[in-house]
């Protein structure tokens, strides 16, 4: 087991359940990244995805494809990501981990990617449109830099593929709550709940976090409830996206408003 | 001629090309990368393909439906006067612009519409470009009675408006992708989150040799009914199945893969795709194999215009149906192996092979098929007399006629 896995872990045995939160690098400008970084951090999230913007980033809704433009018209690169993961990860013992789509990571080169990432102190990687492979040159990479690369599965995954990814994953295994894309609305709960337990009990080897239109404290508890914890992305990204259009509000009050928007949703993990 | 099946027929002594392999990679190129919700889905087509090929009740229907609706064969014209022009090899064209809609694209929706109904799906999509592979499909929804759906560029609705009409006519609706470049690469996003999110009830026709596995065989399969059609026309024509010289223009490629595949075993057969290099290989392109480089976009991998953080470059071309930074991986690895060349031609001189073929031969071609007129001026001067020459004529030029107008 990881050490970031027994991490999420020793929360699920507390009782409680981890709460990772998403922001897209260089998102809404270069300089505010380490910010909203210590901001997250400071809000209590068990973790951070930061995300590495892509051009065409099939998997995401329009929040983040918005935030990824965004993010590349500021000139965020692959190089700059890093930075900003070393920097936080050398002053929080909060696990950051890296999320985005294999071709810029192909681009940098898969095995210095994993190297660099690793000597910037991320934990894991995460890249939906990433197949786990024995033999993939990305899943290679990972485990030869002890890096963790998380692997998804959804609503439409049958459970003996489950199994093979949750013996091909590292870190945790990512449940899509629905068939959809990020932001989608979850809609009806109970088949949720029902696959969610169902996949859990197939897990052998790591934890179980949902992600995909988790936005409020009610949906992290309700949704995590049979799992060890849940993601939120797009939500953050809108009310990041929200104070950065309001002129009238200092950045340190955004800062504030956004520490607040993820200590509410941290308690949605905690226990009644 | 009459058999889906594409393995090769007359092999020399040279192992068969029987290239993809079972997880669909041509070499290093092709594979599968996409969001896990669509593996199951990608693994149910491929069987599904798969039962499908070996059914003669499958093939029969579709073979009759290409004959009796899409009007195959179609035509292998001999190019008297292009051929004076030149003063070399024999040209023949074959006239994929005499399909019903006016482009070989008609094949595949065929194909892919009776896999979606054997499949018992109920929503098509679809993405488009220029917005022949829209009207093949929302032609063939219209046929079949099913609901269709077809994202295009915000940008591409504008350069092809009598293609948007047309949908509307056969009762698709018209979505349209405004992201990024608003173009067909953002048409294909839209169309695979479209898919991702309704996976259960619908099928994605793709509209090129491109995308996750099992869709660069698929679509090859629904196409190489062009080459055959040429081997037995040419044995019947000239006393031999195979030209010299095969040339096709290459966007996403489906035109190409539909010609060369059938000779690909029998190396004399010089195979040659003709990109397009747009404003000229200095300037704005989508000459993705001449210059691009391997990346993973749409599901497959392949060569891209990209740059060097690994971000998708904006491809530019005269003609929307080749406006696209990414190629099928078939053709990346046709091109690494060295099986086919891979040649380029610009918006300037894709123009003068429109005015040709329509002044030597009265066929006006559309800016796609133009591409390869022109790859024809750079190939056939010099040619021996007793070769022949076949050029896959993809589309007829009438959707074009108002950017023709506008360039001339």
């Amino acid at each position: 087991m990881s050490h970031f896995s027994d991490l999420l872990s020793q929360v699920s045995k507390r009782g409680e359940r981890s709460l990772g939160m998403f922001v897209t690098s260089g998102f809404p400008d270069m300089k505010a990244t380490p910010d909203l970084l210590r901001a997250i951090d400071a809000g209590g999230a068990d973790f951070i995805e930061l995300g590495m913007p892509f051009s065409d980033p099939l998997a995401e809704g329009l929040p983040i494809q918005r935030s990824s433009e965004r993010a590349l018209k500021n000139g965020v690169t692959m190089q700059a990501t890093l930075a900003f993961a070393k920097e936080f990860t050398s002053q929080s013992e909060t696990p950051l981990l890296l999320m985005g789509y294999g071709n810029p990571v192909m681009r940098y080169g898969i095995s210095n990617f994993f190297r660099d990432a690793r000597s910037s102190g991320v934990q894991g990687v995460i890249l939906p449109d990433v197949l786990p492979a024995e033999d993939s040159p990305f899943f290679k990479a990972a485990k030869g830099h002890d890096v963790d690369l998380v692997c998804l599965i959804s609503p439409t995954t049958p459970e003996a593929r489950m199994a093979l990814i949750d013996e091909m994953s590292s870190g945790f295994v990512y449940a899509v709550s629905v068939t959809g894309i990020t932001g989608t609305d979850t809609g009806d709960a109970s088949p949720i709940l029902s696959y969610l337990r169902q996949a859990k009990a197939t897990m052998r080897k790591n934890p179980l976090l949902v992600g995909f239109g988790i936005r409020t404290a009610a949906d992290v508890r309700q949704l995590s409830e049979h799992t060890d914890g849940a993601i939120v992305g797009s939500a953050l990204i809108n009310h990041i996206e929200a104070l950065w259009n309001d002129i009238s509000i200092s950045t340190e009050d955004r800062l504030k408003s956004v520490e607040t928007f993820v200590r509410e949703l941290k308690a949605g993990t905690l226990a009644l | 001629m009459g058999t889906l099946d594409t393995s090769p027929s007359n092999a020399p002594s040279v192992a068969p090309y029987d290239l993809p392999d079972s997880r669909g990679y041509f070499g290093e190129f092709g594979g599968s990368f996409v969001p896990e919700i669509l593996v199951p889905a990608l693994g149910e087509l491929t069987n599904a393909f798969d039962e499908a090929l070996h059914d003669p009740a499958f093939q029969a229907r579709y073979h009759s439906l290409l004959r009796d609706y899409v009007g195959r064969p179609t035509a292998l014209t001999f190019a008297e006067r292009l051929t004076a022009h030149f003063g070399g090899a024999r040209i023949y064209l074959k006239r994929e612009d005499l399909c019903h809609t006016g482009a070989h694209k008609i094949n595949n929706a065929i194909g892919q519409i009776l896999l979606a109904r054997r499949m018992g799906k109920t929503r098509i999509i679809a993405e488009t470009g220029a917005g022949q592979h829209g009207v093949a499909t929302a032609t063939v929804c219209a046929r079949f009675g099913m609901e269709c759906i077809v994202y295009m560029g915000a940008e591409d609705m504008e350069r092809q408006r009598l293609n948007v009409h047309r949908m509307n006519l056969l009762g698709a609706e018209v979505r349209p992708a405004t992201s990024g470049s608003q173009t067909l690469k953002d048409a294909t996003n839209e169309a695979i989150r479209d898919w991702v999110t309704n996976v259960r009830d619908t099928f994605y026709i793709i509209g090129s040799v491109v995308g996750p596995h099992p869709y660069p065989r698929m679509v090859r399969a629904f196409h190489t009914v062009i080459g055959e059609e040429v081997k037995a026309q040419l044995e019947s024509r000239e006393g031999r199945p195979n030209p010299d010289i095969l040339i096709a223009c290459v966007g996403g490629g489906s035109n190409a893969i539909g010609l060369f595949h059938p000779f690909l075993d029998d190396k004399n057969v010089r195979c040659v795709g003709v990109e397009a290099s747009g404003e000229g290989l200095e300037g704005r392109h989508a000459a993705t194999l001449t210059l691009g480089t391997p990346g993973i976009l749409h599901g497959a991998l392949s060569y891209l215009l990209q740059d060097d953080q690994g971000q998708i470059e904006l491809a530019h071309s005269i003609s929307a149906g080749l406006d696209y930074p990414g190629v099928g991986p078939e053709h990346a690895w046709l091109k690494q192996s060295g099986r086919v060349e891979y040649i380029s031609a610009t918006d300037t001189e894709a123009m003068e092979g429109v005015k040709l073929l329509s002044r030597t031969e009265g066929i006006i071609p559309a800016l796609e098929t133009a591409h390869a007129i022109a790859g024809l001026s750079q190939i056939a001067p010099g040619t021996p007399h007793d070769e022949l020459i076949v050029l896959n004529c993809s589309g007829r030029g009438d959707k074009d006629m108002q950017t023709i107008a506008e360039a001339l």
